[in-house]
């Protein structure tokens, strides 16, 4: 794997398998009373977040923290960045500090790639959002809880399951890496929006694109739903709320002509009664809660492989082998580890 | 009075000349070894270089007054220098704007007293560069500056009545309207060319309909109204067709392209590094073809640096928070040479044309883009074409270095710059 997880892209086929496949160990960590691992403590994982998101910032903490990191919680409301700091600036008190790993979410499209390629900062760079441009772990924890679903068991990917993406896809950074994370594990993808809301150029894209829900539905193994901006209405991508909701929501009469065993999903937060209504939202096929689930354990692996550095085989290796609170005699005294747990919880 | 003797240059790129220069004009062009009056000259060995008249640029940035940290007339009309240009077309879009007589002539003032380079300013369309309303075009045509060509660029004047008007206005004084084509509701938030890139990388889109709808209207309000427009920095293929059918129509229309569009495309984007962040956005392959092979057909007239200084923390950041703009005045002739001269579509009296007398015309500068010939005014550039480099920004003599050329080879050198006999860059440094 590389450095720095910035696009679905970075990730090969085997690397994208392995990130699934570790998270699936770490999951089981979740069932446990004492939900923590001693795998990156002494390390420094700074959450570096331009944008309010408490959802994606909190997963992140709980991922850092059940692996024993230190964690920093940048943000840049009330901080030197609302004083006029540059993200350079920031970046280079970050690394004054010591991060070994900055998650960063960001409003501008690339911010994360200046980060990790502009020489200011030696740390691995998370993206947990950028702008319009990606959002890579969010499309990790969305094909892992496909793969749980549909593809059960480790070690394989989503071959020939058919995935679609309906919604705002133009502005949309979950669309981008979905489409480039499905494609790497198998996946034949169909977007779906209004002729407005895809973006000129999409023919390149490793997917189709239809303007027609209902074609698509029936065909489909997974349907996930994206967040749609009522002020989009204003700038005319589409005529009113209604009309939006009519030709390309999520109803249970457009569910009920899904196969049995697809799935409906949502990034979050919803939008209901404009892009998914109650019914569907709260039905047991969607899969929105499960998601926010599966991102903790995502980003624990995420942030495992980018900083652990060990092998493969590892990572489940310390998930399964011994209970969290005897696992910490090997690099540190166990009272440390029980003090830092207390002031965790 | 001096005189300097160039010997053994390639006019034009044709034959070996030697070219003596007395005073501010030129006085002599004979075989190599002629004898010439020389005695006392100053000599400049110039065998295998070519020698220019000397460069007119028709779209500078030298952000004096106002933002004096990006930079000055003195530092930019040294750039200049260094770059073969002996006159450049100075854009209102400073602080204050040169939307009034009082502007425009101290940019004009500080221009004579650099000495290195003509300061030709331009005067703004519309106050403040707003749109709304007509700056007093014939007060800045009548002071001591002479403004000719008027822009708001940086903006576009996109209201089609005050562009009308414009284009009316000028004609009591044979100036034009140097246009920045950019329908403003298309290209809200835009950061990059809209399509196949910008798609993946998120960045919001520029689509290249927001450049031809506003040429194509003003096209047609110039045949209307016949007068003079000016089509700054065109940056597509859709551009190129719009300019050539016009001109097909007899029509009074004449255009610019950057050596940045004629050479870089927006895969160059993918790095997020704002060096590429410029205005029109780098746009693509077909694009680029295009455009090279109109300069080559004169479909577009001439190259225009549209040199855009910024300091080092304007760019120093994400992609959004950049400044737009490339300094351009030092690679300019390079770049030109890459891109037109080594690929055989256009010869060196071919880049005299569209990088002197055809920008020299569109703007009425007298005494600029002038034969090479005894009695003309001694405005000269000598290049060396056989030179090979890689650019390092720190030996600008611009006071910005925000240049998208950085560690890239480019091939020539500019050696020596006459402005009216005298030697404002001599052995590739400003004199």
């Amino acid at each position: 794997m590389k450095r720095h997880l910035i696009s679905a892209a970075d990730l090969s086929r085997d690397d994208a398998v392995l990130i699934l496949d570790t998270a699936e160990e770490l999951a089981r960590i979740a069932d446990r009373p004492i939900k923590k691992l001693p795998t990156l403590r002494g390390r420094t994982v700074v959450n570096l977040f331009y944008e309010d998101s408490t959802r994606t910032r909190i997963s992140f903490e709980a991922a850092a923290k059940r692996l024993s990191a230190d964690v920093i919680n940048f943000s840049a409301k009330g901080s030197s960045v609302s004083k006029g700091e540059s993200l350079k600036d920031t970046a280079l008190t970050l690394e004054a500090m010591g991060a070994d790993a900055v998650v960063i979410r960001h409003h501008d499209s690339g911010a994360p790639h200046r980060l990790a390629t502009s020489g200011w900062i030696n740390g691995s760079v998370v993206n947990a959002g950028d702008g319009t441009h990606e959002h890579p772990t969010q499309a990790l924890l969305d094909a892992f809880t496909m793969r749980r679903h549909l593809e059960p068991g480790t070690g394989g990917g989503l071959d020939g399951r058919r995935i679609t993406v309906v919604g705002d896809i133009l502005h949309s950074r979950v669309a981008r890496s979905n489409v480039l994370l499905l494609h790497t594990l198998g996946a034949q993808v169909t977007l779906v929006a209004p002729p407005t809301l895809v973006p000129v150029g999409v023919a390149t894209w490793p997917c189709e694109v239809s303007y027609d829900l209902d074609a698509v539905l029936p065909k489909s193994d997974a349907v996930m739903m994206l967040r749609v901006q009522r002020e989009r209405m204003n700038a005319a991508f589409f005529p009113t709320e209604r009309e939006y909701a009519r030709r390309y929501g999520l109803d249970g009469d457009r569910m009920a002509r899904m196969p049995e065993h697809a799935l409906v999903m949502h990034p979050g937060p919803m939008n209901r009664g404009m892009e998914i209504t109650a019914e569907v939202a709260d039905s047991p096929r969607c899969t929105a809660v499960e998601q926010v689930a599966n991102g903790v354990s995502i980003r624990m692996a995420v942030l495992y492989l980018l900083l652990g550095g060990a092998s493969p085989g590892e990572a489940p290796a310390a998930g399964t082998s011994a209970a969290p609170s005897a696992a910490p005699s090997a690099t540190l005294s166990a009272p440390t580890t029980a003090r830092t747990e207390e002031t965790d919880r | 009075m001096s005189k300097t003797l160039i010997r053994g240059a390639q006019v034009l790129g044709g034959e070996a000349r030697d070219v003596l220069v007395d005073g501010e004009t030129i006085a002599a062009v004979g075989e190599p070894g002629a004898a010439l009056p020389a005695d006392g000259a100053e000599v400049v060995e110039a065998a295998g270089h070519v020698l220019l008249p000397g460069l007119v640029d028709l779209h500078t940035h030298l952000r004096e007054p106002g933002r004096e940290d990006s930079e000055t007339v003195l530092t930019g009309t040294r750039a200049a220098a260094r770059g073969g240009f002996t006159a450049v077309h100075a854009m209102a879009n400073t602080f204050p704007v040169a939307d009034t007589a009082g502007v425009v002539e101290q940019v004009w003032r500080l221009g004579r007293e650099s000495g290195y380079c003509d300061v030709q300013p331009v005067g703004a369309v519309t106050v403040g560069l707003e749109g709304k309303q007509l700056a007093e075009l014939g007060a800045m045509h009548e002071s001591a500056a002479g403004v000719v060509v008027f822009s708001d660029d940086g903006k576009c004047v996109d209201d089609a009545v005050i562009m009308r008007r414009a284009l009316e206005y000028v004609k009591a004084f044979d100036g034009v309207v140097a246009q920045h084509a950019q329908e403003p509701r298309l290209t809200e938030g835009a950061q990059m060319n809209e399509g196949v890139v910008s798609a993946e990388l998120g960045l919001g889109g520029w689509p290249a309909a927001a450049e031809e709808s506003v040429i194509a209207r003003d096209v047609l309000l110039a045949a209307h109204v016949d007068s003079r427009v000016h089509v700054c920095h065109l940056s597509t293929a859709g551009s190129v067709e719009i300019v050539r059918w016009a001109k097909s129509k007899g029509w009074r229309v004449t255009a610019e392209v950057t050596p940045h569009h004629l050479l870089l495309t927006d895969e160059l984007v993918r790095s997020y590094d704002p060096v590429y962040k410029v205005n029109p956005p780098l746009r693509t392959e077909t694009d680029v073809r295009a455009l090279r092979e109109a300069l080559a057909d004169g479909t577009i007239d001439c190259v225009a640096t549209d040199h855009a200084p910024h300091p080092q923390e304007d760019k120093d950041c994400e992609w959004a928070a950049a400044a737009m703009g490339m300094v351009g005045l030092e690679t300019a002739l390079s770049v030109v040479q890459q891109t037109m001269v080594d690929t055989g579509l256009l010869d060196w009296s071919g880049v005299a044309d569209r990088m002197s007398h055809r920008p020299a015309a569109i703007g009425r500068l007298d005494g600029h883009g002038r034969p090479v010939a005894p009695g003309e005014p001694a405005n000269l550039t000598l290049l060396d074409p056989a030179y090979r480099g890689r650019v390092d920004p720190h030996r600008f003599v611009s006071r910005s270095r925000n240049t998208p050329y950085a560690d890239r080879e480019l091939p020539g050198r500019v050696t020596h710059t006459f402005l009216r006999g005298r030697a404002t860059l001599a052995g590739g440094e400003p004199a």
